[in-house]
């Protein structure tokens, strides 16, 4: 049985331009110990997604199940359970920590909440977690503002497994930054992962770093899923355009200089274009493409695709 | 250079290491990982600094010009009646001493022979008291208001700021008055009108610092975690939105001041107390003969609110994000 | 000199620190350079005073000259008012953030325009035509309509655009990009450096490409810089840094990257790190890499390794270059 699974979500905001929907027909699922990778570019709704599935932002349609366990409407109390099987780590090291908080303020408020009345049990626990992220002991002691990008990152995980998630979203934890230091956030979290038995949902815009860290990718584009299946399978053989697009776009030496993979800007919110939402910038369009979106078939964990024609199958 | 230099020595170590084989200890990236594996014999946690913004606030000398004054008022206010146990409405001397005529009365005496240094230390009670009471009030109103309206946003926020803006639209001063008016003047009801036309300005403030600080990731966090709106509105957001407010507040503690010595000038201050409004008020008439009636009680106002505005300055100095880095 | 930028060692201080310390490096004609390096490298620094726009509290010594036609001129030596000459006309640059670096309240035109009124004699009618020119030349589609909008108006991609439409308007010598790519997507990011490329062939322009992406300095340099803590540490083609880094920062930066475990994932195996941080060697001696470096010797901590050139024209600053290839199984991940 799944851990988490999607059907059908829908999250539409207000924009002065009238209502806007975020995230159209997303369904797909993960299971225990997987990491599963949403990409996409800017406006694609991956950010949206993370936050609806943690049911921090109201969905509008469609159902999330966590855990056997529906979700999709739960608040208040109801909530607290799923608080503690659900966590998230965020991509701005730098506001995603309260510089007013000590850092054993941040870890221990999160146990003093969800039902664990010793002090001394509270402190005990944070510090096993600041030494299992490997921060100093004293650390605990210090404001953020003390701390670099890297180790800031490592405290926001701390906070997020201090409660022992089964599942974690990961909201671009690595984008901000330095390179060298990636390398040690990515493998601590292989490491966690490991040792706690976690689950992530793997939000990123860097396809290099999807393709290492992931079991399974979903690919997203203008709020739906355009592709979606194992990780390799994706990346050998890319059957949605877009997705070709973003692979191709990966700088590489091996790339050609004369053009690029993919034209165009995204459309702006006002002006959504109808039938399949990337026809507008796809080479193959056609005039079905304009008029009938193409949708994703369920096909479990397998390969899938939402294209009226998509690139032929390379053995 | 010497044979024997450190230099030297260090090369002639490190080539004997690079003879030709290769170098000793194979390096192996894949297994030196977290935690910061070298960094912890560096130790590069800064050293602690606390209270950086304290020291910052202690290092201005204007700021300390300000806490100084208002330390003095605050110890008139305090000592007046052990100092001048007698009512400073009495009248106890001939009237139209200048200061310094009667050795009794350093300041001299007003036109009714009542203490002109009596009534100065006694009004500074007046003063701070109607100047720190109507401020906390119009803080926790005002935090309030603009909390909610900031935080929940959506109709909540449409309907306290509209609120916000009929009491803005009135004209302070005037609604002071008349609301005094129609109370009767006492200090409390001072108190209270004062604290009605300030907290919009608080609200206005917190809203703005609660809407932006709201987008924060931290926020988000607390709310995955499970932290409830009350706890994230007064524990997360509050303590990093106070920083303006504390600056405001000082200042808004001199716009207290003035308004009830206005009001005392006036004729509609506390008609028990003496206030340095109402000496200002009774001595206007003789500002030419004997002006020293009007000055002093005016020097009085005017050093307090300067001081509290140099407090603000210093504390605005101290708290502002460019110098401190931890505010978001 | 055929270099038509050379930075000759140039150090930036602030106080006692010292962000930038003896960097040299030129610039050819028609050729991208790339300037490799992570927060605290000092390359936005070495970029900012390329355009001489280091803020006033920085002093800067050395030389960055710059050919003009009326022979070569020392950036760095000369007053405020004749750099202002200089810049957009010879040296111009791109800024990272295309949202702060346009101004709101202006029109892009307009924008567009402000560097054709500071450098040139050009009449209103004039100055229009070479501005819907300059915008067709960056590729921004449907110009003329497009020219009175508004920066908050248009996407990331098309701010840069613009932006870089602004740089190029005078024809400048050489362009500099502080990481322009770094905020937009990757389809989009592939456009700007595909249009970067062309208009160093199509304008004769030499590209500074100031970046921490390897893979754009392996599709787009032709020579890189590697910097480190403030310090030239390395230089080489691409083909040559990748297939054989000689800095062990370098190695380390290439080992640690995703995109060299080709195939592996990370039930497979862990990436490659490199430890602790750049705060690593605050106030140290010696090679400011040593706290990091699995090769470190004695002398590393003594001396400072000056780049010197290594195998014909590459330099690295290394008392022991090439120490880690000899062991790491490197996969080529870039030909």
């Amino acid at each position: 049985m799944s851990l988490l699974s999607l059907e059908n979500l829908a999250t539409a905001y207000d924009t002065p331009h009238g209502r806007f929907r975020a995230l159209e027909g997303v369904s797909f699922s993960v299971a225990q110990g997987e990491t599963v990778g949403l990409v996409g570019e800017s406006g694609c709704g991956k950010s949206t997604l993370g936050k609806t599935l943690m049911r921090l932002v109201p969905s509008d349609e469609g159902s999330i199940r966590l855990d056997g366990d529906e979700i999709t409407a739960a608040q208040g109390r109801d909530l607290m359970p799923v608080r503690r099987k659900l966590q998230m780590i965020f991509q701005d090291p730098f506001a995603s920590l309260n510089p007013r908080h000590s850092i054993r303020r941040i870890l221990t408020g999160p146990l003093k909440i969800h039902g664990v009345t010793s002090r001394a049990e509270r402190n005990r626990i944070a510090e096993e977690i600041v030494n299992r992220v490997g921060l100093p002991p004293d650390a605990l002691d210090r404001y953020p503002h003390e701390f670099s990008g890297g180790q800031r990152q490592r405290i926001g995980i701390a906070r997020a497994l201090i409660l022992r998630p089964q599942m974690i979203v990961c909201d671009e934890p690595v984008s901000a930054l330095d390179l060298s230091i990636q390398a040690q956030i990515i493998n601590l979290l292989a490491e966690l992962k490991r040792e706690y038995g976690l689950s992530y949902l793997f939000i990123s815009h860097d396809l290099s770093v999807v393709r290492y860290f992931t079991d399974r990718v979903l690919v997203m584009y203008l709020g739906r899923i355009v592709e979606s299946g194992p990780t390799r399978e994706v990346w050998d053989n890319p059957r949605h355009p877009y997705t070709r697009a973003l692979i191709d776009a990966l700088p590489d030496a091996g790339n050609p200089r004369e053009v690029a993979p993919l034209s165009g800007d995204l459309p702006g919110v006002q002006n959504l274009p109808g039938g399949c939402r990337f026809h507008p910038r796809c080479p193959h369009a056609t005039d079905l493409c304009r008029k009938a979106e193409p949708l994703i078939p369920d096909n479990g964990d397998a390969h899938a695709f939402a294209c009226h024609h998509p690139l032929p199958f390379m053995a | 250079m010497p044979a024997d230099s450190t230099l030297h020595k260090a090369l002639a170590t490190s080539a004997a290491r690079t003879a030709p084989q290769p170098p000793a200890a194979q390096p192996e990236w894949r297994h030196i990982h977290a935690p910061d594996a070298r960094s912890a014999t560096t130790a590069h946690l800064p050293p602690r600094q606390g209270y950086a913004e304290l020291k910052l606030f202690l290092r201005n000398p204007n700021a300390i010009f300000g806490i100084v004054v208002l330390l003095a008022m605050a110890l008139c206010a305090l000592t007046a009646p052990l100092l001048f146990p007698r009512d400073p409405l009495a009248m106890v001397g001939r009237p139209f001493l200048w200061p310094g005529q009667d050795a009794a009365f350093p300041l001299g005496t007003d036109s009714m022979g009542r203490d002109v240094l009596a009534g100065l230390v006694h009004g500074a009670r007046i003063s701070l008291y109607v100047g720190v009471a109507a401020t906390v009030l119009g803080l926790s109103v005002g935090i309030v208001v603009g909390a909610l309206a900031g935080y929940f946003g959506g109709v909540t926020d449409r309907l306290l700021s509209r609120l916000i803006e009929i009491f803005q639209t009135l004209p302070s001063f005037v609604l002071v008055v008349v609301l005094v008016a129609i109370l009767a003047p006492n200090a409390t009801t001072i108190t209270l009108s004062i604290a009605i036309v300030t907290w919009p300005t608080v609200a206005r403030l917190t809203r703005a610092e609660f809407r932006s600080l709201r987008q924060n990731d931290f926020v988000t966090a607390a709310r995955s975690l499970g932290f409830g709106h009350g706890h994230i509105i007064f524990r997360e957001i509050l303590p990093n939105a106070l920083p303006p407010i504390i600056v405001t507040s000082s200042v808004m503690v001199a716009g207290a001041i003035l308004m009830e010595s206005a009001l005392s000038f006036m004729g509609l201050g506390d008609p028990n107390v003496v206030s340095w409004g109402s000496m200002i008020g009774g001595g206007r008439e003789m500002i030419r003969t004997a002006w020293y009636l009007t000055a002093l009680p005016g020097l009085a106002i005017v050093v307090t609110v300067l001081a509290l505005n140099l407090i603000g300055d210093g504390l605005n100095d101290a708290l502002n994000p460019r110098f401190s880095e931890d505010r978001l | 000199m055929s270099a038509v930028l050379a930075v000759e060692n140039l150090s930036v201080a602030f106080g006692p620190a010292r962000p930038v310390e003896r960097v040299s490096f030129h610039v050819n004609p028609r050729e991208t350079l790339a300037i490799v390096g992570e927060s605290g490298s000092g390359k936005s620094l070495t970029a900012l005073s390329m355009m001489g726009l280091l803020p006033r509290n920085a002093r800067a010594s050395g030389q960055i000259l710059i050919r003009t036609p009326q022979g070569r001129v020392d950036m760095l030596a000369l007053p405020e008012r004749r750099r202002r000459l200089l810049r957009g006309k010879q040296i111009a640059m791109v800024f990272q953030e295309p949202m702060t670096s346009l101004n709101p309240v202006h029109t892009i035109g307009r924008q567009i325009e402000e560097t054709l009124i500071a450098h040139e004699n050009l009449d209103r009618a004039a100055r229009r035509a070479r501005v819907l020119e300059l915008m067709n030349l960056v590729r921004i589609p449907d110009a003329a309509r497009r020219i009175d909008d508004y920066p908050h108006q248009l996407s990331g991609g098309m701010r840069q655009r613009v932006m870089i439409a602004m740089a190029v308007a005078c024809r400048p010598r050489i362009l500099i990009a502080d990481e322009a790519t770094t905020a937009l997507d990757v389809t989009i990011q592939a456009q700007i450096l595909q249009l970067l490329d062309n208009l160093r062939r199509e304008l004769d322009v030499a590209v500074v490409l100031i970046t921490h992406d390897l893979g754009v300095v392996s599709q787009w340099a032709d020579r890189v810089v590697v910097m480190y803590a403030g310090l030239h540490v390395e230089e080489a083609t691409p083909a040559q840094l990748f297939a054989d880094p000689l800095h062990p920062y370098s190695h380390g930066l290439l080992a640690a990257s995703p995109r060299n475990s080709e195939g592996l994932t990370y039930r497979d195996a862990p990436l490659a790190e490199i430890p602790g941080s750049i705060a690593s060697a605050r106030g140290e001696v010696g090679c400011p890499f040593r706290p990091r470096c699995p090769a470190a010797r004695e002398v590393c901590g003594a001396v400072v390794p000056p780049p010197v050139p290594h195998r014909g024209d590459r330099l690295v600053a290394c008392h022991f270059p090439g120490i880690l290839t000899e062991e790491a199984r490197l996969v080529p991940a870039f030909a």
